[in-house]
């Protein structure tokens, strides 16, 4: 499988594999991260960024593609759209099938509430599914969930939103629990032990897995429970814009049908976003380990009808993206394969830096690596570094890595690379949307009766975030959105439905002179070679 | 100029480049999808395809993501598979062999084909896993199905209409539930956090200068 060139560098890799094992490269100074990720990190690159025009964060710069999504033109007409006769009619619309909008139909409807989802594609088709190294909770003995705020407050550069923050650590291990009691599976013990590894950036072991299919695990499970409970869901429809009432409250949305293009309207009195991420913009060119939904629509909805967002600008790219073979490139290649003891090697064989810094300085150093210092490996599609995937079985012993990471041996066993004899090839990619939709404690956004959960909300995590404290948010504000949006919704009676707010921020447009010739949400990516 | 490949997509003729994956050669064609594509990485079970190669008897099964196009290859994509799902309370549901019995009897009429096996997507044991339901080992069945994707190609396979994802998923649940060991550090945590133990030391560092959480966080001790 891998060319000429590549075996000549697996010679070096091999050669000082048991050595650059043993060792323990140092970590980088606080001075030395802030320089890498100002030299190198895709975030600081400012000719990828454009100042928003209208709007609640008028003046802030987002990414050029999320700017132009957030500016472009509705995908319906107001005046066309009778609200008069919902199809649907609900306590509280949650947008979005994945892990946070599942927990928050599970804990809406515990609440007693009539509750809906609406998806764009199957329930479950989200990156919950894709997620596969672990999720966080300081339930260990010799940790807490103050040293967990600590990891993740620094780790996020001392920006998270210390009330998110707060409650994301704190009902940690509930979380955990609950998907437990609801037969979530998780390594273990004989003994009951929860087996747990680090992250980059932890300060202690309490990353939990299930194997490393630890999001499929969580979302099929809360996909069953949803079905158990016969929360109705709407598939393969698309929220494609916000209803409010005359009082500018959230009561609803305009779906659209993916398949037959009919649009439909639900009314609630509470709708919670939950739409995830935006790999799928592919920033600054970046391949994606996103699901194919992943285009930020919420972020979209949200802003049109007023809310906030917080931390736009920031984006992750998980490190270790698959770099060869191509067909798999951009995939994920989940970070406990460094947990696990594989180290980033250069095309000298050199460990070229500590395998467990957070994402974004783990990032930024393997760019610099291939491209200023010009130690990377040709693959084809660019460059990438080697993850040295063996010295996982020279630390754990034969059998490690089937036993802990059988969906990435299966990934690469597929194109022929046997990830327990040969180490594999890595860039960057686009993972994670670490600003989104501004909340308060509650989940609410600064629209009401709209809440938020999971990666659409901005501010859990400040500007970076550290592996598997996302499946931890999704599960923890989920349940939370669900509860405050169905408590919410026994007080509210809904007003007259409106559009208004579309032709406003149409109007907005027009008088700011911002012209576009695209309509958003843009709800799938296009990869037909023939548009 | 990149070597080409000509592929049916549900029988008509296109010509491809070789490297592409299946459904990265739709999308080459012309295929704006909707149904049949969700995470593109082998882990939603979305894009389950049945394909056969030209002279070739044996039909094949794989993930469209996953899998590279051949010279004359015939596809079909199966977005969707009516699989039954029987509803049930995870918190009632008894840990016992009687529960398969009650909810998916089928899988007692099993005539041991195989068929399911050897079309899965994953390469897993699936009549193995279906065996151990019958006998009510739940934590063999979860252990030998934890990698499905419940794409449903094994299902569409079955002469006895088993829906063996929606099985091996019940099996996991009551193992998951029931079966695993508990873990006695979780609930100690979670009593203490309910108690309050930990507020104290969280406001503390809430309500802390961000040079003196600099500081912390740059000097804090890490668990080798």
């Amino acid at each position: 499988m891998y060319t000429k060139e590549m075996l000549e560098s697996i010679k070096k890799v091999e050669a000082n594999r048991e050595a650059n094992a043993a060792l323990e490269p140092r970590r980088m100074t606080a001075e030395e991260k802030d320089e890498l990720l100002r030299t190198y990190h895709p975030d600081y690159k400012q000719g990828e960024f454009a100042v928003l025009s209208v709007g609640p964060n008028k003046g802030e710069k987002v990414p050029t593609e999320l700017a132009a999504l957030l500016q472009a033109n509705s995908r319906i007409k107001p005046e066309e759209i009778d609200l008069s006769k919902p199809d649907y009619d609900t306590d509280v619309l949650i947008i979005g099938g994945g892990g946070a909008g599942a927990s928050a139909a599970i804990e809406a409807d515990n609440a007693g509430a009539k509750v809906m989802i609406v998806t764009k594609l199957r329930m479950g088709d989200a990156n919950t599914m894709m997620a596969e190294g672990g999720i966080q909770a300081a339930d260990k003995p010799n940790d807490s969930p103050a040293i967990h705020y600590l990891d993740a407050f620094g780790g996020g550069h001392f920006a998270a939103k210390p009330e998110l923050l707060r409650t994301l650590v704190t009902e940690a291990p509930e979380a955990i629990q609950w998907l437990n009691d609801l037969g979530v599976e998780f390594d273990k013990a004989p003994d009951g032990t929860m087996v747990t590894t680090h992250g980059g950036g932890t300060s202690r072991k309490r990353m939990h897995a299930a194997k490393d299919y630890s999001g499929a695990e969580i979302m099929r499970t809360l996909r069953d429970e949803v079905l158990n409970r016969q929360i109705p869901v709407v598939d393969f429809t698309a929220a494609i814009e916000l209803i409010l009432d005359e009082n500018g409250r959230a009561a609803g949305a305009v779906l659209l049908n993916m398949e037959t293009k009919e649009i439909l309207i639900a009314r609630a009195k509470t709708v919670i976003i939950a739409t995830g991420g935006a790999g799928r913009l592919h920033y600054q060119g970046f391949p994606t380990s996103n699901h194919y939904g992943a285009t930020a629509d919420g972020l979209i909805l949200a802003y049109r009808a007023g809310a906030k967002l917080l931390y736009a600008d920031t984006l992750q790219y998980h490190p270790t993206g698959a770099a060869f073979p191509e067909q798999i490139f951009g995939a994920l290649v989940t970070e406990k394969v460094r947990s696990l003891g594989a180290k980033l090697i250069n095309v000298d064989g050199e460990a070229f830096m500590h395998p467990l810094e957070t994402r974004d300085v783990s990032a930024a150093s393997i760019i610099r690596e291939c491209n200023a210092r010009g130690k990377g490996v040709a693959t084809g599609s660019g460059l990438g570094v080697w993850l040295d995937t063996p010295m996982i079985e020279l630390k754990g012993g034969k059998g490690t890595i089937e036993k802990r990471i059988p969906a990435m041996m299966r990934m690469f066993g597929k194109y022929g690379i046997d990830i327990r004899k040969e180490p594999i090839l890595v860039y960057p990619t686009l993972h994670y949307q670490n600003g989104g939709i501004d909340i308060t404690a509650d989940c609410q956004s600064g629209v009401e009766n709209l809440f938020v959960a999971g990666e659409a909300v901005g501010g859990i995590h400040g500007r970076n975030r550290l592996m598997g404290n996302s499946l931890l948010d999704i599960i923890v504000f989920g349940r939370n959105a669900g509860r405050n949006a169905a408590n919410r919704s026994k007080d509210v009676t809904v007003g007259k439905l409106s559009l208004e707010h579309v032709d406003a921020f149409a109007k907005e447009l027009e008088q700011a002179g911002v012209h576009s010739d695209i309509v958003s949400p843009k709800l799938l990516p296009d990869y037909r070679r023939n548009k | 100029m990149e070597n080409m490949v000509r592929v049916f997509l549900f029988g008509k003729k296109y010509e491809v480049p070789e490297n592409l994956t299946i459904m990265k050669a739709m999308e080459y064609a012309g295929y704006q999808l909707v149904r049949g594509c969700g995470c593109r990485n082998g882990f939603c079970g979305a894009c389950a395809t049945i394909y056969r190669i030209k002279g070739d008897r044996e039909l094949k099964a794989c993930l469209a993501c996953q899998t590279k196009v051949e010279d004359n290859m015939y596809v079909a994509t199966l977005p969707f598979f009516p699989l039954v799902k029987q509803v049930y309370d995870i918190n009632t549901v008894k840990p016992e062999q009687a529960v398969m019995m009650q909810l998916y009897p089928e899988i007692y009429a099993c005539i041991g084909c195989n068929a399911c096996t050897k079309a899965c997507t994953q390469g897993l044991n699936v009549m193995q896993y279906i065996a151990y339901a019958q006998r009510g080992d739940f934590e063999k069945c979860a252990e030998e199905s934890f990698d499905c994707v419940m794409c449903g190609v094994c299902s569409s396979r079955c002469p006895a209409g088993i829906s063996h994802p929606q099985v091996a998923m019940l099996a996991r649940r009551i193992n998951g539930k029931y079966l695993a060991p508990k873990s006695q550090h979780l609930e100690d945590r979670v009593k203490e956090i309910r108690n309050g133990d930990f507020n104290e030391l969280i406001e503390g560092l809430m309500g802390k200068p961000i040079e003196e959480m600099q500081e912390l966080y740059n000097h804090r001790e890490i668990e080798k």
